[in-house]
């Protein structure tokens, strides 16, 4: 008997502090100190990725976001003297339009260079020669480089090279981006084809 | 049977001395699927990839590499750190211990082919010839596969 009433009480306390739990949480979230932080965390849309940018296309036309806009784009950042992730990016990007077919003619292609000082647009139209043609290249002075990078939250860095020359340090991300400008995602390098032939497919159909 | 055979064999023998090798051995050192991508005229750079195994029982390391295709040769090691990829030059070479195999690879250990002379070809050959502290010098054919290929066209042939 002594212990039935023992677990009923324990009972009772636990079903009413979580009533007290679920209602002071809600709110705290709906009303209270922690209600503004609910947009954060609402979706990739409210993350501030994808901003203004001022550059040159490898045609040497210069473009801005605004060029942009109604379609959706996929832009990833590289530079031209990168043997190894960029071209394996660019040929994934390739392999993408590909895979995509008549939809690929939906979005924006971007390769935005952060070598500021040997990426011309006529260095990047020969190193895009070999990827797709719809890829579009975009370079620009150390400034508007630096614009770019921040509007997309891209880590760049310029290391010199032991014996001269230099390296660039960069983000590997593929950044997805809705026709109004919005942030709508990643393609991470470690995904599948798969994967990012869903989201972009998805993308497309907003 | 045997004429077969040998009807078979002359055609074989005559080809394999056409192919360009891919594969190669010196000494204690074999290398295979010795492949690169295609690359446009302005490139500034290109990657050499393969699979380089020590055979013998004392260490080996690849110290250098030449090509006529390109200005020079570096070998790199590519790096990624927090979602930032970062390339490095590897001034020491790329050690082989005993027995084992080492891949150079897309998103790893690569040779750069810095200022190719010319557009690299999917299908076509770019001679190379790696440097190794005890080996000495093999010569391989690299096959030229497609831009941003992931793995040669023949992987697993």
């Amino acid at each position: 008997m002594l212990r039935w009433i023992r677990r009923a009480t324990l009972g009772a306390v636990a079903v009413l502090s979580f009533l007290v739990l679920a209602t002071s949480a809600g709110w705290l979230v709906t009303d209270g100190p922690l209600a503004g932080r609910q947009e954060v965390a609402s979706g990739p849309a409210s993350l501030p990725i994808g901003g203004p940018f001022s550059l040159t296309d490898h045609r040497g036309r210069a473009v801005t976001e605004r060029d942009f806009r109604g379609r959706p784009m996929a832009v990833f950042f590289g530079f031209t003297h990168c043997p190894d992730v960029c071209p394996t990016t660019l040929g994934e990007m390739t392999a993408l339009i590909e895979a995509l077919g008549p939809d690929a003619d939906r979005l924006h292609w971007l390769f935005v260079s952060v070598d500021w000082e040997r990426d011309t647009p006529e260095a990047l139209a020969g190193y895009l020669e070999a990827f797709d043609a719809r890829i579009v290249g975009l370079s620009g002075s150390e400034p508007q480089v630096a614009e770019a990078a921040r509007s997309f939250r891209v880590y760049y860095r310029r290391v010199p090279l032991e014996g001269g020359g230099y390296t660039m340090d960069h983000s590997a991300s593929v950044f997805l981006i809705d026709g109004a400008g919005r942030f709508a995602g990643t393609i991470d390098n470690k995904e599948s084809e798969e994967v990012a032939v869903q989201k972009l497919g998805m993308l497309v159909a907003r | 049977m045997r004429t077969l055979l040998r009807s078979l064999a002359a055609p074989a023998l005559a080809l394999a001395a056409v192919i360009p090798a891919a594969n190669a051995q010196q000494g204690d050192v074999a290398v295979s699927a010795a492949w690169t991508r295609a690359v446009g005229t302005t490139a500034p750079t290109a990657a050499g990839y393969m699979t380089l195994r020590n055979r013998g029982a004392a260490p080996d390391r690849l110290v250098g590499a030449e090509t006529p295709a390109a200005r020079s040769v570096e070998i790199h090691e590519q790096r990624m750190e927090e979602g930032v990829m970062c390339m490095r030059p590897l001034p020491g070479g790329v050690p082989l211990p005993p027995g084992e195999t080492v891949t150079l690879g897309p998103g790893g250990t690569h040779l750069m082919l810095v200022g190719p002379t010319r557009a690299l070809a999917r299908g076509e050959w770019v001679p190379l010839t790696l440097r190794f502290e005890r080996a000495g010098e093999v010569r391989v054919e690299l096959s030229v596969e497609a831009a941003g290929a992931r793995q040669p066209a023949h992987a697993g042939h």
